[in-house]
């Protein structure tokens, strides 16, 4: 029989506003086995803890429920106190009686009922409970970071300056990401290109960093401190170690029709590009949808003016398997498509356009080589509309938009208005808004100044319809505040679009078992306190693919995941995690079933000798588990027909008993 | 005064890595669902035997729902595809023994989806409170 102790938390108000703490502890003290219940305004504090080991102490405890906060909260807390006075930490329980009880139930004599029960169910559990020793793993000493932007490459440098491998895998051919295309920063307007390229750089020159670029993430197996990930490098037709970046090839190839989307569009490249001045790793890639050597078979003059022969028209995909200890995830954002938002004419002219071709129409290297002209006919705009929150902050009606703030337009366009201003200050701006959000360091004032300083029209409403009229862009717009219908000709309308996770997020989660919210941003394991990691041991999540976020943001973000990579590489065994299948032998009828459920191959059968009748010997074919790869799901216990296979931690009989102790 | 007002007995099984964590998220804001469900954490939805529900039904419960991580989503890679196929068969033979379809239940909730957990327990508890007290497989013998 165990010798149970019950401690019931108040956490301030939180529980005891709505739950009778006193009469929960008197409850459970009456329970079978229990021999200590006690309640206590915070267990989680120092003297909280010190009540319970002292309680254990003196009761001799072999088991402990706590009632208190969810057990994705302070279990390891509560488990590490027991340890700590010998108590065998899986012999803890948690009863949730303020997520799950306090916090949603208003009645006072319901929810101490409700708290009642769910303690008897951990009290009916811990009876089960059998100590528990966690294994330990390896840790293979290398990290891999999935994105090759600025969060991707402030990772990637943090955890190299630490003094471990990182591997960057970016699937465009060079580093740098969204950063790169940008012209200024807000709020201090420096060059992003000033800033960025030199961390690039950085990044190739580090010997620990690895840059896969014109890569590709196929799959991923394994866990925390062990993965196994197998790397498509697609073929860039081009032999990354004999190219050196001279850009002949470029200059010469004869088809110069493609899109270039590192200028969103907006002007055209060559079929073999390097994608801009200082991409990195600098090396020409044939784009083999248009080559016309790839199509054709005739042309091949970027092979003959290459000085190095570094042209390979028969490269193929390889794969590489690469074995990692931690996983990054900095797969970062895209603007979502403005071809949904018609009503602002986006398809119909030229001169309706995102906020990101905007920064290429500025940008020194852009197409216009940062004069601002208009796409249709290259003349200076001299009035310019624009447009906020296209695609951000939609109600759950609009199925375009996305429901949630993206955070940076309001600071970008802002930035916009006043580089306009300053450059042109004939051009008249307006920018139509909801609400202007300029929360941060310096951002308000920089706002501010936009509005001031640089007489920026800032119009509280919406703009309802964007026509083209004889060269103009006819917005149809309304003021809020001066309640009045506002038309304007426009000679340059930019819309604010959303930003959204990068296509490649879902499936790249999916792969990950890294869980997602509803706009494919992934989900940190807690959100406020561990705001860089997945809830899936060795992810870490850095950058935007997290949320919505700026530059500074998705810095400081990349270092903080940086450093939680690092406590993982840094040990040299990582402790398994206990709760794991175990199969009784004498049970097992070899039927393989359990076998083919598992998802992780942690099921193996062999031969034994087991005693038969009249000291005979005979030999079972029977299951068994290797704890180090099992990862506790359970799905093999329920297939398993002879009741054979068990979950430690979670056996049949626990649930069993706490799905009487509800019921009762 | 309330005499014998009849509150249905809920079990919801929820895997540890979405619907227990959206059940939190539900409780962090406060979006209320009736006290008569009652939550057992499973690391995964798969990991719920049929025997527990059976036993939930033997021992009085008046509905069991299991929740999930969305199909794909799974923490385990593909747990909850087990789930959905062996519900299937359960809850209708359960159907064939007697117990209504609306009693039992399996739903996808994720970690962040907070106020479709509580919106889910809310129906659920309503649909079962309608439905009544459930004699079918109840055990008379386990009444204390």
């Amino acid at each position: 029989m165990q010798r149970i102790g019950v401690f019931v938390c108040h956490c301030g108000t939180n529980i005891a506003g709505t739950v009778d703490v006193v009469a929960v502890a008197k409850a459970l003290g009456q329970e079978p086995g229990v021999v200590f219940s006690t309640e206590y305004q915070y267990m989680c504090s120092e003297s909280g803890q010190q009540l319970m080991r002292a309680a254990i102490r003196e009761h001799k405890l072999t088991g402990v429920v706590v009632c208190s906060c969810s057990p994705r909260m302070h279990e390891a807390t509560f488990r590490k106190a027991a340890a700590l006075e010998g108590v065998n930490p899986y012999m803890v329980e948690i009863a949730n009686i303020r997520e799950h009880v306090s916090w949603i139930h208003k009645d006072m004599a319901e929810a101490t009922e409700k708290a009642v029960i769910l303690g008897r169910a951990a009290i009916a559990k811990v009876h089960l409970n059998a100590p528990l020793q966690a294994g330990e793993s390896p840790v293979t000493k290398r990290a891999l970071v999935i994105g090759g932007g600025i969060a991707g490459i402030q990772t990637a440098l943090d955890i190299a300056e630490a003094g471990f491998e990182v591997d960057i895998v970016e699937k465009s051919p060079t580093i740098g990401g969204k950063m790169a295309q940008l012209d200024k920063t807000f709020p201090t307007l420096d060059c992003a290109a000033c800033i960025l390229t030199p961390k690039m750089v950085d990044a190739a020159q580090n010997e620990k960093i690895n840059i896969f670029a014109y890569s590709e993430l196929e799959s991923v197996k394994g866990y925390i401190g062990n993965f196994k990930a197998q790397i498509r490098r697609k073929a860039r037709f081009v032999d990354e170690t004999k190219c050196t970046g001279c850009g002949i090839c470029t200059e010469k190839c004869p088809q110069k029709k493609v899109p270039n989307e590192f200028n969103m569009g907006l002007d055209n490249r060559r079929a073999i590009y390097i994608p801009f001045a200082q991409a990195v790793p600098k090396v020409a890639t044939i784009d083999a949808n248009y080559c016309t050597m790839m199509k054709t078979g005739k042309c091949g003059i970027c092979s003959k003016v290459c000085g190095t022969g570094a042209i390979d028209y028969t490269q193929k995909d390889t794969v590489i398997e690469r074995e990692y200890g931690a996983i990054v995830v900095a797969t970062g954002f895209n603007p979502i498509d403005a071809k949904v938002y018609n009503e602002y004419g986006y398809m119909d002219s030229p001169d309706v356009v995102t906020s990101l071709e905007l920064e290429r129409l500025m940008n020194a290297a852009g197409p216009t080589n940062g004069t601002l002209l208009r796409p249709s006919d290259k003349t200076h705009p001299h009035t310019i509309v624009f447009v906020q929150c296209v695609g951000s902050r939609c109600d759950e009606t609009d199925e375009r938009g996305k429901p949630y703030c993206s955070k940076i337009c309001c600071m970008y366009t802002a930035k916009h208005a006043m580089l306009i201003r300053e450059k042109y200050p004939d051009t008249d701006v307006y920018v139509f808004y909801i609400d202007v959000r300029t929360p941060g360091k310096n951002f308000d004032e920089f706002y501010r100044r936009a509005v001031e300083q640089y007489g920026v029209h800032y119009i509280k409403g919406q703009v309802g319809k964007v026509v083209e009229q004889n060269g103009k862009l006819h917005v149809q717009a309304s003021d809020l505040l001066a309640n009045e219908q506002l038309h304007i000709d426009a000679d340059l309308v930019v819309l604010a679009t959303a930003i959204e996770p990068d296509k490649t997020a879902r499936s790249l989660g999916t792969m990950l078992t890294a869980s997602m919210d509803t706009n494919d941003f992934f989900t940190e394991a807690h959100p406020k306190l561990r705001p860089v990691e997945s809830p899936t041991a060795g992810i870490f999540l850095s950058g935007v693919c997290q949320g919505p976020k700026d530059i500074p943001e998705t810095v400081s973000q990349a270092s903080a995941c940086a450093a939680k990579v690092i406590g993982v590489l840094a040990k040299d065994k990582l402790t398994c995690n206990p709760c794991v299948a175990h199969s009784d032998e004498l049970l097992c009828n070899g039927c393989s079933s359990c076998e083919k459920v598992c998802p992780y191959g942690a099921i193996s059968y062999s031969d034994k000798e087991f005693r038969g009748p009249n000291r005979t010997t005979l030999i079972r074919r029977v299951a068994s588990v290797n704890p180090a790869v099992c990862q506790g799901c359970g799905a093999c216990t329920v297939a398993c027909p002879s009741g054979a296979m068990d979950l430690k931690g979670f056996s049949n009989k626990q649930i069993m008993a706490e799905v009487d102790a509800i019921c009762k | 005064m309330q005499v014998n007002e009849y509150k249905p007995k809920i079990v919801a099984f929820c895997c540890n890595w979405c619907s227990y964590a959206g059940a939190d998220g539900a409780g962090s804001a406060r979006l209320a669902y009736p006290a008569e469900v009652k939550i057992i954490r499973v690391p995964c939805s798969c990991r719920v035997n049929p025997m527990f529900i059976l036993r939930a039904f033997q021992r009085g419960a008046d509905g069991v729902i299991i929740a999930g991580c969305h199909p794909g989503d799974c923490h385990y890679t593909s747990g909850n595809y087990f789930t959905r196929r062996r519900m299937a068969l359960l809850f209708s033979m359960l159907d064939y023994l007697g117990i209504e379809r609306e009693r039992t239940r399996v739903e996808w909730i994720s970690a962040a989806e907070g106020a479709k957990f509580s919106k889910t327990m809310s129906e659920f508890a309503a649909t079962v409170a309608s439905l009544g007290e459930n004699k079918r497989l109840e055990d008379l013998r386990c009444k204390q």
